[in-house]
């Protein structure tokens, strides 16, 4: 099954009830597997400045790339996959962007973004993050978060300071310890997942899960999974049912097949004929 | 209210500006947001940058300089009631909200710029936690009575939404005939999944009854729900799949 019949995605953003402006941005692929989120901040709208650099730097770079290379392939330097690296250079290549209109525009000063991706291929999801926007995963009946916010919370819960009861009542919850655009380097944490048949992965801002329990967000996904649209919709309609206090991003992407990567001579063959 | 700056000179009132931009600029050119036609202003004179309720002013390598309250300044975090005069002109900034930062503003997102030290620190945990576990797993909500026929599954609840007011679906034909569900959770399924199955959300002004898969959609009081959601209100009857519902408040 070729990667646009095995996934389907579904992307959705809305300002929330309390905010005037958007600054998240969304977009996805089908054709490539790939879909980006981020969640911008700084004043004015240079937060929806940032998130939006960082989204077509990102999805742009990389579908660019994907002409060239097939995410399977090792990387000949590092030995990993090709996907991780994508993922890697070219969030790092939006860090630049968003840094140098910083330095650049006086009104754009200290803005910057988080951001989470994923590159599907060969049965596999590559998963950048950088900040407090998640990625999470439905397998079955377990809904669980594959990230781990780069936050002071986290942090905090880490290193036993505080428990995960007393974190949801926290009063720091928006302090991120990453971000992209705010310093003239950044490491994105890229890691690699098997994926199955029937998975669901989510990936928001935290516009979502500050305002919905995980629990929540989990056993919506799995009661509408069969109407993803259905599904995105409602989630977001939560979070603004419980205040809206942020904006709220959500994107869905259900894996309806398998796509290994074709292999073979006639596989190579036919990607040299084509470059 | 945004905070203000009332130009004056020599005790008399000359105009009002509102700090409703992120940067204003005060000069004698006519491109400038404040403009003062006078030749002891330079043509670029001084600027306020204004984020969110914090205003900064800075003076653009004036000829003539700029003072607050007296003093001389190039760069000024200003205050209620501050008084910036440049040459004959005063400028008066009036902002009557507190400055410090509001509970609003822990909502937004900020970077903690962390010290070098503690930098260094946080690539650590990422290698040393490859496997990345999941914060929280969740615990399944209950499975609805599996009679094969005609599933009802519920998402966990959370107490007082829709004011509290208690709702009923009870079935009006078919061997469940006279069951009835009560709506505790947030969602409830109906239906057959596969055939046909809408949602019945609990919002807090009441419950929506949505269409999520299936050729046919649910029918409300003898109309067809289409694709969109539809408050339910006391004693309608829902037709999905083929059995008939009653929604109502529990009094």
């Amino acid at each position: 099954m070729n990667i646009q019949d095995a996934l389907e995605i579904v992307s959705l953003t809305n300002p929330g009830m309390v905010r005037s402006h958007n600054e998240d941005s969304v977009s996805h692929d089908a054709e490539c597997g790939l879909v980006v989120l981020a969640d911008g901040m700084g004043g004015y709208n240079a937060g929806e400045v940032a998130s939006g650099i960082a989204v077509s730097v990102v999805m742009t770079e990389i579908k660019h790339y994907l002409e060239e290379v097939r995410p399977e392939d090792k990387d000949p330097a590092t030995g990993e996959d090709m996907a991780v690296v994508l993922l890697r250079d070219n969030v790092q290549k939006a860090n630049a962007s968003i840094y140098h209109a910083a330095q650049s525009q006086p009104q754009y000063a200290g803005m910057g973004t988080t951001i989470v991706s994923s590159l599907f291929y060969d049965n596999r999801v590559a998963v950048a993050h950088i900040g407090d926007s998640r990625l999470y995963r439905l397998r079955g009946d377990v809904f669980e978060s594959v990230t781990r916010d780069h936050s002071l919370l986290q942090e905090q819960i880490d290193s036993g300071m505080i428990s995960k009861e007393d974190a949801r009542n926290s009063k720091n919850k928006n302090l991120v310890t990453r971000a992209v655009g705010i310093d003239a380097e950044v490491e994105a944490e890229v890691h690699v997942y098997d994926v199955e048949r029937g998975d669901i992965y989510v990936l928001c801002s935290d516009g979502l899960n500050d305002m919905v329990e995980d629990e929540d967000i989990g056993s919506t996904v799995q009661m509408l999974q069969s109407n993803l649209p259905l599904a995105a919709s409602q989630l977001i309609q939560m979070a603004n049912d419980n205040g809206g206090r942020d904006n709220v991003s959500v994107i869905l992407v259900k894996v309806n097949g398998e796509f290994a990567a074709k292999r073979g001579l006639f596989a190579k063959l036919l990607s040299w004929f084509k470059n | 209210m945004p905070a203000k700056l009332i130009l004056s000179m020599d005790g008399v009132v000359l105009q009002e500006y509102a700090l409703n931009k992120e940067r204003m600029t005060i000069g004698r050119k006519a491109h400038n947001d404040i403009v003062i036609d006078n030749l002891a202003v330079s043509g670029e004179h001084a600027a306020i940058v204004t984020i969110q309720n914090d205003s900064f002013l800075e003076d653009l390598d004036s000829t003539n300089g700029v003072t607050v309250n007296g003093m001389a300044t190039k760069k000024h975090f200003l205050q209620n009631n501050d008084v910036v005069e440049i040459g004959k002109y005063k400028l008066k900034y009036l902002n009557d909200q507190p400055t410090q930062t509001t509970a609003a503003d822990f909502e937004r997102t900020m970077v903690l710029r962390a010290p070098p030290k503690q930098a260094a620190k946080t690539p650590d945990l990422g290698v040393m936690t490859n496997t990345q576990v999941g914060i929280q797993t969740t615990a399944r909500a209950a499975q609805g009575d599996s009679t094969g026929k005609f599933d009802t599954t519920g998402s966990p609840s959370s107490p007082d939404k829709s004011g509290g007011q208690a709702a009923v679906v009870q079935i009006l034909n078919g061997p469940n005939s006279g069951k009835e569900l009560e709506l505790v959770k947030n969602l409830t399924t109906l239906g057959k999944p596969g055939v046909q199955v809408a949602v019945l959300a609990r919002r807090p002004h009441g419950f929506f009854i949505t269409h999520v898969e299936g050729t046919s959609y649910p029918v409300v009081n003898g109309e067809s729900l289409g694709e969109h959601p539809r408050q339910l209100k006391d004693h309608d009857i829902i037709e999905l799949a083929g059995v008939k519902m009653e929604f109502y408040f529990k009094s």
